[in-house]
């Protein structure tokens, strides 16, 4: 904090910091005041969220599944919802607020914002349909995969194996073709040159 | 197409032949004669130069006819292209810089690939404010002009997004350079250390991470540790000599060497200083690697060592027949320099060392060459990278290994292309 500065700048003033600053971390902090329940929750869903995400988070079109996927994570077609995936209720909070719904994000109060977690959370099967969260019970909320995760470990558990002196030649048994991309068929027609 | 979503799309490890695209049958199965060899015989004169043509007599274009200059028509080829089924709408979505038909190591900004959460904005300089918050000594807003008056450096990076190759997790399925490795580019920036633009907020003890995020309503938010950013990351200003392209995050955009591309927030908006990670939806939701025991990797910033060959690749056939032939393509290491890079004609089997082009420095493309005389047999072409901290790029197979088919985002794998006879080559991958 003693570096040479060169003054440039100017002292961000509290209305602007509280505008732009609405992050909110795993353990609450940045939480405004507020609370909603299950069913004002549902009544702001089917509104503004159902028609990309299902009456009920089963998700419509190609758009983002939020509830359901519990128990997926080792399938072959893992599903990652909310209640499947997310570690921390504070992101779903934090997210929704600040960028849903698309295309016409930051509309929602901090009260809506409480209310729309708590459907999502009932409709992950997480809480019952009198829930009502708020900013005092926040973190007392559970998450079923809060344990999912950890740091990258690519360093212990790939570079021993990775940085072995590489094989010049005659390295293994001739190799044959096992899957070709042509076989489905998914690439845009006219990007690859046809001769 | 009803069951793919956003950015689960975009990540789509699998093959999943409900969602394939335009059915093209002429392809590779209409092949084509290989030419002849080199230097045929030509038995009349050639009437290009034989006869004078209307360029060599009558005038081309005047220099006010092109303030700002696109290619030739001719090079209608080298676009960015999109695949519209990976995701549920374009405003969150990729599209892929066409490397097929690039050489060298600078990506011209005008194809280089975008990925936006909440489409490409539109701000001025003038609306244009950065705001330093949280465990600083003091919150600090910057204006455009503010920026210009701090000190400066040039960097040439690549930013490659975390979920280049996540298609090809589950096998070969997009047939082209441009659509396996395409979520690349590589320019020159000029830009404010991140840590000159912190130090000037001060930055108290207890700030071990930073909290960035952009000005469109995604914000992108990402968190990442302090020694980071008071290392290495920049506050840029220009690319590859100008202004940086709105879809690049005109007129500022965070440039973070080596590491996902998600983290190189565009329209920087807000710099928190923070006592732990936030843990956004971009590092919780997206940005984790699940693996086979259904926990997931979160953090996974540094891009591994990487190469593929640009040229001959599926867009890019081997048209002139046997005789001399370039193979090309472009290596790249977030965790250093690349150091070599081996090319092999047989699917791995026997290796030989190319030659390198452009040196890139640390975390930055290099470009590779190696020239063989094509005898006309079917080659399964592979590059394989090594970079200064000694770490080989592995096979697919080995990364599947360890990470099972669902890690989705930093798939580092050998590429490898089937050369046919004809000289069409395709997207394949190979076992023993």
């Amino acid at each position: 904090a003693a570096a040479q500065t060169l003054n440039l700048g100017r002292t961000a003033l509290p209305e602007e910091i509280a505008a732009w600053d609405v992050a909110v971390e795993p353990d609450g902090t940045g939480l405004p005041v507020g609370s909603g329940d299950v069913l004002t929750g549902e009544d702001l869903w089917v509104e503004n969220c159902a028609m990309c995400h299902g009456d009920f988070g089963e998700g419509a079109g190609a758009y983002p599944v939020i509830a359901g996927g519990e128990g997926t994570l080792r399938d072959r077609r893992p599903v990652k919802t909310v209640g499947s995936y997310w570690p921390y209720l504070s992101t779903v909070w934090d997210y929704v607020h600040r960028s849903m719904p698309f295309g016409n994000a930051q509309i929602l109060s901090a009260d809506e914002t409480y209310a729309l977690t708590a459907y999502i959370l009932y409709s992950n099967g997480i809480v019952e349909d009198d829930f009502v969260l708020s900013n005092e019970n926040f973190t007392e909320v559970p998450m079923p995969n809060a344990e999912g995760f950890y740091a990258d470990d690519r360093v212990e558990t790939e570079f021993p194996l990775f940085t072995a002196e590489a094989c010049m030649a005659d390295c293994g048994p001739a190799v044959h073709i096992t899957r070709r991309a042509t076989d489905l068929q998914s690439t845009p027609e006219g990007a690859v040159t046809v001769f | 197409m009803t069951d793919r979503t956003d950015d689960d799309a975009l990540e789509g490890a699998g093959i999943d032949v409900s969602r394939r695209g335009f059915l093209r049958t002429a392809s590779l199965a209409a092949g084509g004669a290989a030419l002849g060899g080199a230097a045929a015989a030509q038995e009349t004169p050639d009437p290009l130069i034989t006869d004078v043509q209307d360029w060599a007599s009558a005038t081309g274009e005047g220099v006010d006819a092109t303030p700002y200059g696109l290619p030739i028509r001719f090079e209608g080829d080298v676009v960015r292209r999109t695949v519209s089924w990976l995701t549920a709408d374009p405003i969150s979505s990729i599209n892929f810089t066409p490397i097929h038909a690039l050489d060298g190591t600078i990506t011209p900004a005008g194809c280089a690939f975008e990925r936006h959460h909440s489409g490409a904005i539109e701000l001025s300089k003038d609306d244009y404010r950065l705001m330093i918050t949280g465990l600083v000594d003091r919150p600090l807003v910057f204006t455009w002009e503010d920026l210009q008056r701090f000190p400066r450096e040039n960097h040439v990076y690549f930013c490659e997004c975390a979920a280049n190759s996540g298609m090809e997790w589950g096998g070969a399925q997009l047939n082209g350079a441009q659509f396996t490795h395409g979520m690349i580019h590589n320019m020159e920036y000029s830009g404010i250390p991140l840590r000159v633009l912190l130090e000037e907020a001060g930055v108290q003890p207890e700030g071990q991470w930073i909290y960035v995020e952009g000005a469109d309503a995604s914000s992108n938010g990402r968190s990442m540790p302090i020694e980071k950013a008071m290392d290495d990351v920049l506050v840029a200003l220009t690319a590859n000599g100008e202004a940086l392209r709105k879809e690049h995050g005109y007129p500022v955009r965070l440039v973070v060497p080596g590491w996902e591309g998600n983290m190189w927030v565009k329209w920087l908006r807000r710099i928190g200083v923070t006592h732990s990670a936030v843990e956004a939806r971009e590092e919780t939701s997206k940005y984790t690697d699940l693996m086979p025991d259904g926990r997931a990797r979160k953090w996974t910033w540094a891009m591994d060592a990487k190469s593929v060959i640009t040229s001959p690749s599926p867009q890019k056939p081997i048209t002139h027949g046997t005789g001399p032939l370039v193979i090309t393509g472009l290596a790249w290491s977030g965790r250093g320099a690349v150091t070599r890079v081996d090319v092999s004609l047989d699917g791995g089997v026997n290796w030989q060392e190319a030659r390198i082009g452009t040196q890139g420095g640390k975390y930055a493309l290099s470009r590779f060459y190696l020239e063989i005389d094509w005898d006309g047999s079917p080659m399964l072409l592979q590059s394989r990278a090594t970079d200064d901290t000694g770490y080989v790029q592995p096979t697919k197979d080995a990364l599947r290994e360890i990470r099972g088919l669902n890690s989705v985002y930093h798939n580092n794998g050998i590429q490898t292309w089937a050369v046919y006879e004809n000289g069409a080559v395709e997207n394949v991958e190979v076992g023993s």
